[in-house]
């Protein structure tokens, strides 16, 4: 088994021993409590209630998931000194790197998968196809964040906050720029334009994950082909970004 | 088997204690409620979008379900249109926010409240009639029985069909403006609104042809 694969194997296995499919099943399980309360207070649309909200709480507990268990999981690494001694092996840092890296990006599949399918309750098989993939895609990228936050910034609740400060931009900076776009910071005051530029300045650097894993596609149909691949690529060519500053970081560590 | 260390009773006396005040605390506030709390202003679906984190057909119901909970006596009910919309513009394809106010809101016993109501059905019919006419068909017939405006539900009535193009759209409701006319003893209307269906509407079922030209017939009669 080739190192990296090796090393993807250990995390998978950690992630297993850790108790993360006990979470998943937690997380699972209020989603499934959520979708029998919904449809007692909802007075029509009980299936876009339901599917709306149950998708909604199943991506934000993946995100979390993932990030907390690449967070925690690479500082105890770091802390354990194991890193120290894998760095000593005759193997490749990219390849130490990127299969610690699939190993995450694996567990999020995992999870993706495990949160798409009791949405076949609810939404047609394409559609839940199409937001699983997403998903897992978006996992991904959280995982590369991640792991590139902690190797870099080396404690815990920094790697978290900054993981989920990009994470949450991400998903909310087309709002933001909608915003700033209307009202008095619309109007063509200098604060307006200043506002304006940053904020688009800001947006050139975040992945746009507010157009990834969206619930309208369970709830009307998975969107045109186009559109679609538009959104999953956003986010695929943001974890490459991520990956190559990872690499490029892991690169210059000092053992 | 090791054994853990013995814990201080003054520490097991603080959680039973802290536990019970807990227990106690809730016991004695009842479950929160804000069916009698004033509905605040609506906030801008940006602010709302920005709020949801790109998961608009979610927040749109979430506000349903938060306008459920209110009294409807002593609704602001410019407050609740604004929130109305907001739902709206956050899933447009979303019925909820019509059905509630044409269902729920309209059927207050104040009626200026339940004509905002029914304005809000009508704004919103017209940016996208094909979908939404049966909620103003039900504002119709609210505006005519429960508010008796038959100047309203003409109006509303008439939208259904001028607006409407899709071929989805049944015939009654397309026939209702007339049925309102004759309400209002407007036969002369209601005979060339009839007309006018019997000659350009999209009539698929000859029963449905026949009921309408009989219904012709005698209102020329009445005219007559």
């Amino acid at each position: 088994m080739p190192p990296a694969a090796g090393l993807a194997r250990l995390i998978l296995v950690e992630a297993r021993r850790g108790g993360l499919p006990w979470l998943a099943a937690a997380c699972l399980a209020v989603g499934l409590g959520l979708a029998a309360f919904l449809s007692q207070v909802a007075l029509i649309e009980t299936r876009e209630l339901q599917l709306a909200i149950v998708a909604a709480w199943l991506r934000a507990c993946a995100v979390f998931l993932v990030a907390a268990f690449v967070a925690t999981r690479t500082l105890r690494e770091i802390d354990d000194k194991t890193l120290e001694l894998l760095l000593a092996l005759p193997v490749g840092r990219p390849a130490q790197y990127l299969g610690r890296l699939a190993g995450f990006a694996l567990c999020g599949a995992a999870l993706a998968t495990a949160f798409a399918l009791p949405l076949l309750l609810w939404a047609a098989p394409g559609a839940v196809l199409a937001w699983g993939f997403s998903l897992a895609c978006e996992t991904a990228l959280v995982a590369a964040a991640a792991l590139f936050f902690a190797m870099t910034l080396v404690q815990p609740v920094p790697a978290i906050a900054t993981t989920a400060g990009l994470y949450l931009l991400g998903r909310s900076i087309a709002a933001l720029q909608a915003l700033t776009a209307g009202g008095p910071m619309g109007e063509d005051s200098l604060a307006g334009q200043v506002a304006r530029a940053v904020l688009a300045a800001v947006a050139f650097l975040l992945p746009r994950l507010d157009e990834a894993t969206r619930s309208e596609w369970l709830l009307y149909g998975a969107p045109p082909a186009m559109a679609y691949a538009a959104a999953v690529g956003s986010v695929v060519l943001y974890l490459v970004v991520v990956t190559a500053a990872g690499l490029f970081d892991f690169a210059r560590k000092e053992p | 088997m090791e054994r853990g260390r013995r814990v201080p009773a003054w520490v097991l006396g603080l959680l039973a204690v802290s536990l019970a005040a807990q227990i106690a605390w809730h016991a004695g506030h009842s479950p929160l409620s804000h069916a009698h709390a004033s509905l605040p202003p609506a906030p801008p679906p940006e602010v709302l979008r920005l709020a949801d984190l790109g998961e608009d057909p979610a927040a749109a119901r979430l506000v349903m379900l938060y306008l459920q909970g209110f009294d409807l006596r002593g609704l602001d009910y410019h407050h609740l249109t604004g929130w109305l919309r907001d739902a709206l513009a956050l899933d447009p394809r979303s019925a909820y926010p019509l059905f509630a106010a044409a269902r729920v809101f309209a059927e207050t016993s104040d009626p200026a409240a339940s004509r905002l109501a029914l304005e809000f059905v009508y704004e919103a019919f017209a940016r996208d009639p094909d979908r939404r006419w049966p909620w103003l068909a039900q504002a119709a017939l609210l505006a005519k029985h429960r508010l008796k405006d038959l100047p309203l539900a003409r109006r509303y009535a008439a939208a259904i069909r001028l607006e409407t193009r899709s071929p989805d759209v049944p015939a009654w409701a397309k026939e209702m403006e007339a049925i309102v006319l004759e309400d209002m003893n407007e036969l002369e209307a209601a005979k060339i609104v009839l007309g006018g269906l019997l000659e350009h509407g999209d009539l698929k079922d000859p029963n449905e042809r026949r009921f309408l030209e009989r219904r012709l017939e005698e209102l020329e009669k009445r005219v007559k």
